[in-house]
Parts: C-alpha cells; structure tokens; sequence
C-alpha cells in the first residue's frame, strides 16, 4: 500500500458500498440484529399500530357498546385543551432543568472518575449508588424528606410548615431534585466511556502546541466526544421526558404537577377511555421522535457511522 | 469448559426449580374437586375473611373461599378491578364493589346479573336505599354487603350556648354557619380536592330537591342538572361556608382531619360517616381525649337545605357482586347469601363498625348498646340519597370536584360552568 486511503476521500468517490468489507461487515451486522429486530417488531410494532388504530376511537373499556370510529377527533381535542398544555410545561420544565442540571454535573463526575488515583473503587461505587435505586423507592425517600408532617428538610432549613407540595413550582423544584439525584449518575457513567475514548496523545499534541486547558477541552476533549456527549443527552432527555414515578408518588399530578405519562396513564388507566389515552400516548411518541430528531440532527452525528477500528 | 458446564447445570436447575412451583400452584387451585372461591374483598380487620371462612365451612365441602384483599383507596380498588375484569378474568367469582361503581360495572358486562327470585332472597329485610345502589336498569348487579350514611354531629354546649336546636326537624345549612360563626367555631365537612368532596356537594343538591344527572341511566349522553334552585342553593351554602370563620381548612380538608378540629377546642359542628363517635370512645380510652368532649357530642339527621324540604343524608358503603367470568357462578351466590345474612351483617357492624343494610340490624340489642344513634343511622341511610348511579361516574365526580375546587371560588356561576364542561367530558370534547 502506497497510498492511504482515509473515509473521506472514499465517501468522496461514492464506493463504500462495494467495498468487500464494509458489505461483508453489514451482512454479518444484518444477520446478528435480526432476531432483535423480530422480537422488537412483535413486542413494539404491534402495540404500537394498536394504539394507533385505538386513538381514532372514541372507546371506553367499561362501556363497549359505545365505541364509535371518531377519526382524529380525539388529537384535536388533546391539542385544544388547557389540560395538554399544562402538562407539556410541566414536562418540558423539568427536562429542562433535570438535564442541564445533569450535564454539568455529569461532567464533574466523570472527571472526577476518570483522573482520580486513589480510592478509584470506592468513589465510582458511591456515585453510581443512586442509579442503582428503583425509582419509586427513591421518589418515596424524598416525599418523606421534604412532607410536612415526617420530613428533616424543614427542620433543617427552618422553614416552619411549609409545604412543599402544595405549590406547582415548590413541588417541582422537588421532584427535580429527586429525578437529578437519582440519574445523574448514569449521564456521568456515559460521559466517563466518552471521556476514556478521548486519546491521549492528542492531549500531549495540544499541551505541546500551549493550549491552555480550557482550550484542550474544548477544541480536543469535547469534539472527541460528542457521538458520547449525544448518547448521554439523547438518552436522558428522553427519560425525563417520560417522567413518572416522581410526580405519581409525590403529588399524584395536584398542583399542575401532572406530566405528560401521567396524562397518558389517567387516561388510559384510571378513566380506561382508551381512545382518548392511546391518542395521548400516540402524542408522547411523536414528540419523542421529534426531540430524538434534533438531537441527532443538531448534533450531526449518525450513530450508526461510528464503529470501532476507524 | 468446566465453566459451562456449570452454567448449563445451573440454568438447567432453574428452570426445573419453576417447573416445579409452576406445578404446586397449579396444584394448590385445582385442589381435588372442591371449587375454590376467591372474593376480591375491601381490607377490613378480618371480619369478612373469618365469615367467607364460617359459610365454607358449614357449606358442608361445597366450595372452599379465599380471600384476596384489595387496595384500600377505592379509586385504586376500582382500578385493580376494571384491569381485571376486563381482561376476563375467572379468578373473580365473588368481589366487593363501592356503591358508586356499581353501574359502570354492571354497564360494562362485568357482573353477572342476580336472578329475580335471588333478588328477593337476597335483599329481603334490607333498607331501600342501599339496594337502589346495587341496581342498574332494573336488574340487581350486587347486593349491599355494607352500608353507611352521614350524620351531623355537633357539641350540645355550644349548641345550647348559640340557642340553636341541630335536632330539631327543620335545621338547615343556613343557621348552622350562622350559628357556628356567632361562636366563632368551627364546621368540619370534607372539602378536599377528592371524593369525600363529591359526597357533600351531591348531598346538598339531593336534599334541596335537585340532581347532578337529569338521567343517569343514559351513560354518556346524560344531562348535568345542577343549574337549578337546588344546584345554585348547594353553591351558595358551600360558598358562604367556605368564605366564613367557620371551616378550619375547608380545600384540604378529609374525613379525619375534621374530627380531629371537632374533638378540639374549636369544634361545634362536623358532617362525618358514624365511626367517629367508637373512634372518638377509643381515643377517650387511650387517653388522648378527656371523656367530657365525648359525653358532650350529639347526634342528628344531616342538615336541611332548605328548611321545607327533608335532608338527603350521603350515602356510603359497598355491594356484593358476582364475577361475570367466574367458573362456579352458583357456588358464589352461595356465599354471598352466607355471608350477607341479617346475623352476619349484624355481626359484621358490631365487629368492624360499618353499618348493615338490614333494617332488623338496629333492633339488635347489643347494637343499640354500642350505638346509641342506632335508630338515627338507620332512619339515615333509608333516607339516604346516592351519588349518581352512572357508569361514567369517574367522568361525572371528576368534572364536579374540578370545578368546585377550592371551595372558596365556588360563586352563582359555577353550576352552570360545572354543567358545561361535564356535558363536553363525557361527550369527548374535553379532557378530564
């Protein structure tokens, strides 16, 4: 070999399809994903088409004499009303919140993950204890935390009888805290595997040519891990954006604490109107895709491009 | 490779280990003939575990009972039940269900109809009311396992002290608030944004004449009926009240919460189910409350609207049905009329202190011992006005609670808002 032939000046000339081993790569690829992607099918693809067809029902499971075929009824009224809007804010607020939060913090850990020497084991167990917490769990550990009549928060804070849950604001600084407490942990563990892909010559090769460190971080470190950097947000906002458990066990959705699941879940579960809930559902899942969207095309990063040897 | 072996050995002893639960629980139902009932039944301090138990024994080996007890909220019990049931689960041969879900239950096809002639055996000796619950198009779906109704209860000094007589015939919501805010005390009623709040606001227009649902039997095409006399009466009571000194904290407000402010210092008047007089004996005993504040606690039918017309006492409790899937059908209304005979449920009410559907329960001695309101409970829940017999009442109760909450903001608008929005959550037009 003379020449090297990097990706870009293949791509350039259009044959990366015929290259024997990104064909040969793809088959095996191909053939390793498709039982998941069978199982995916039968368990995501059918429930989904399900609902799809439920959504444009007016349909209650307790009266099925008066289904009636309601055409997109059912999305114009979710868009309408008060209570839809309401409920996105309050989603939106806290994914909001949550992930910054998360993301800064996330970093800290990660560095410090990565850098320390002493007490390595110790310290990643600690910071990764929270995830390991079932949600429900440490969403009842904080309700117990800052209620009026069982909490320490209170007291510790001197503030009296305030209920914390009482107001929309109060109760989702809260809930945002227990969702921060409780996941930053698994931004922070995604941010470490990005951080420890970063070379580390090419650390030297910016200390060489006097970067000083914030520049390393941003022109080496940073770009080095975005593909990391966007499977961390990627992930965690949309986990957020599904928040539950929190706002369930803590306000039962009073205050205007209701999230866009708890909608979901009200209405399919409590009022089992499964029109109007699989058309909520169906609303959820879009603006997942949207956001899963823009992160993929803000951050210009086709995860399926990055492969290992390259 | 010695790894793998161990891993195939290992996997190999889990799944025999399943196989084997799998084939002792399936053991543990099949159970050599006998049919196996299970009642899905409220928690309760075991008084309907320990009958299930008596009739299976004395059914003489015609089946055999467990009890599978429910959560103890009733929105999550119906819940539990609706996921059930409509799964078509024929675990569920016999199952409590609240007064208010009865219909949407029946409606639904989940509860298998009593015939006429168990109707009668059934429901012989019972109050009306109670068994009006049960009913949905004039078939009986379940059968009052329990009863309930509200009473007022208010402090005989004070009363004696504000010259106002709660027991006499034409007492009404008016001259309780002014009596209460003339001894700057306080009423105790259920205001929080929950069902104890749909009972008192159902209650105030049933006894002034009106109703939430013009006709309730149309499901979803019923008419809310609250811009009435009665309904702007019922508004106008619980906005004076809510605006006056007498509520303590009204839009927070449950059931125990206004004991608690009735047994206190403040305390005058309280709406409230009849456990509170045993509850308030036992805290007497347990020395948390001197026995003067009991000795000084009257009794009397709940309050008039207005002062023509007869009070319509809430009325509380929970029906017997039977699972529409259920395998031994028979076998379970067996045990429903076991378990539901005049002496259990008597029993039932001295042992628990949920109040019987029979009117002969009050004649019982011991009864009339442990309650000496007997025969006002009883007069009460026979007068006593259900909450609308629907199958949409989630939809119904939810639009009221909605736009009633807090009951400080309720105004002379509010019943034609509340009729407004009701009419488009159960058409579909608005969520809920």
């Amino acid at each position: 070999m003379t020449t090297v032939e990097t990706p870009s000046t293949r791509e350039a000339r259009g044959d990366i399809a015929t290259s024997d081993r990104a064909r040969g790569e793809r088959r095996l690829g191909l053939y390793l994903t498709l039982p998941s992607y069978i199982v995916m099918i039968l368990v995501t693809a059918y429930p989904l088409g399900y609902a799809l067809v439920l959504s444009l029902y007016n349909y209650r499971l307790t009266d099925p004499g008066g289904r009636s075929f309601v055409w997109l009824q059912n999305y114009w009224v979710i868009i309408t009303d008060p209570v839809w809007w309401n409920d996105f804010v309050t989603t939106l607020m806290i994914t909001v919140i949550t992930v910054a939060v998360e993301l800064l913090l996330g970093f800290w850990f990660a560095f410090v993950m990565l850098r320390i020497i002493r007490g390595r084991g110790p310290l990643r167990t600690a910071i990764l204890i929270p995830y390991g917490i079932v949600t429900v769990v440490s969403a009842f550990i904080w309700r117990y935390a800052f209620a009026i009549d069982s909490g320490f928060v209170n007291q510790w804070l001197a503030l009296g009888g305030f209920n914390w849950f009482g107001d929309r604001w109060s109760a989702i600084f809260v809930i945002c805290l227990s969702e921060i407490w409780k996941t930053t942990p698994f931004i922070s563990l995604l941010l470490l595997a990005g951080l420890a892909q970063v070379p580390e010559d090419t650390q030297e090769a910016a200390k060489v040519d006097g970067a000083t460190a914030w520049q390393r971080l941003y022109k080496v470190t940073l770009p080095n891990m975005k593909a990391a950097i966007m499977v961390a947000l990627l992930f965690r906002t949309l986990d957020a954006w599904r928040i539950f458990d929190n706002p369930f066990v803590m306000t039962g959705g009073a205050n205007n604490t209701e999230t866009i699941s708890f909608l979901a879940y009200r209405q399919n579960v409590t009022l089992v109107n499964l029109g109007m809930g699989s058309a909520v559902s169906v609303m959820l899942f879009l603006t997942v895709v949207v956001i899963a969207w823009i992160f993929v095309k803000g951050f210009k990063t086709d995860l399926s491009q990055v492969r290992g040897g390259q | 490779m010695k790894q793998v072996h161990r891993q195939w050995r290992r996997v190999l002893a889990a799944t025999g280990a399943l196989a084997l639960a799998a084939g002792l629980l399936s053991g543990c139902s099949g159970g050599g003939g006998t049919p196996l009932l299970t009642w899905y039944a409220m928690p309760d301090n075991g008084g309907a575990g320990a009958r299930a138990q008596q009739c299976a024994d004395a059914s003489g080996g015609a089946y055999r009972v467990r009890l599978e007890t429910l959560p103890n909220d009733a929105t999550q019990q119906r819940e539990q039940l609706v996921r059930r049931l409509a799964a078509g689960d024929s675990s569920i041969d016999v199952v409590s269900v609240d007064v208010v879900y009865t219909a949407e239950f029946a409606n639904a096809g989940f509860l298998r109809p009593y015939t006429t002639d168990e109707q009668a055996r059934l429901t012989a000796g019972m109050l009306p009311a109670p068994v009006e619950t049960g009913m949905w198009k004039n078939t009986l779906y379940a059968v009052p396992f329990k009863s309930n109704a509200q009473l007022l209860w208010y402090r005989k000094s004070l009363a004696a002290a504000a010259d106002v007589d709660p027991t006499s015939a034409g007492f009404t919501w008016d001259e309780m608030i002014k009596a209460a805010v003339g001894q700057s005390k306080k009423i105790s009623e259920q205001g929080a944004r929950y069902e104890g709040y749909m009972v008192w606001i159902n209650a105030l227009v049933l006894s002034g004449g009106g109703q939430i649902l013009e006709n309730a039997d149309a499901g979803r095409d019923a008419r809310p009926d609250l811009q009435s006399r009665a309904g702007e009466k019922a508004a106008e009571i619980i906005g004076n009240l809510a605006r006056s000194t007498a509520p303590a904290d009204l839009s927070t407000a449950k059931e125990e919460q206004g004991r608690a402010t009735f047994q206190s210092d403040d305390g005058m008047f309280m709406l409230n189910w009849p456990y509170v007089l045993a509850a308030a004996r036992s805290a007497v005993k347990e020395g948390n409350l001197p026995q003067s504040v009991v000795d000084d606690i009257g009794w009397a039918r709940y309050p008039r609207v207005f002062p023509d017309m007869p009070s319509a006492p809430p009325l509380g409790g929970a029906n017997l049905g039977i699972g529409n899937y259920s395998k031994h059908p028979d076998e379970a209304v067996a045990l429903v009329e076991c378990v539901n005979t005049l002496e259990k449920a008597t029993q039932y009410m001295l042992d628990e202190g949920e109040p019987s559907p029979y009117a002969a329960s009050y004649d019982d001695p011991e009864v009339r011992e442990n309650y000496p309101n007997a025969d006002l409970i009883r007069d009460s829940i026979a007068h006593g006005g259900p909450r609308p017999l629907t199958p949409f009442y989630v939809d119904v109760a939810g639009s009221v609670i909605q736009t009633w909450h807090p009951p400080d903001s309720v105004n002379a608008e509010t019943p034609a808002r509340t009729d407004q929005f009701m009419a488009d959550v159960l058409s579909g037009r608005r969520l809920l």
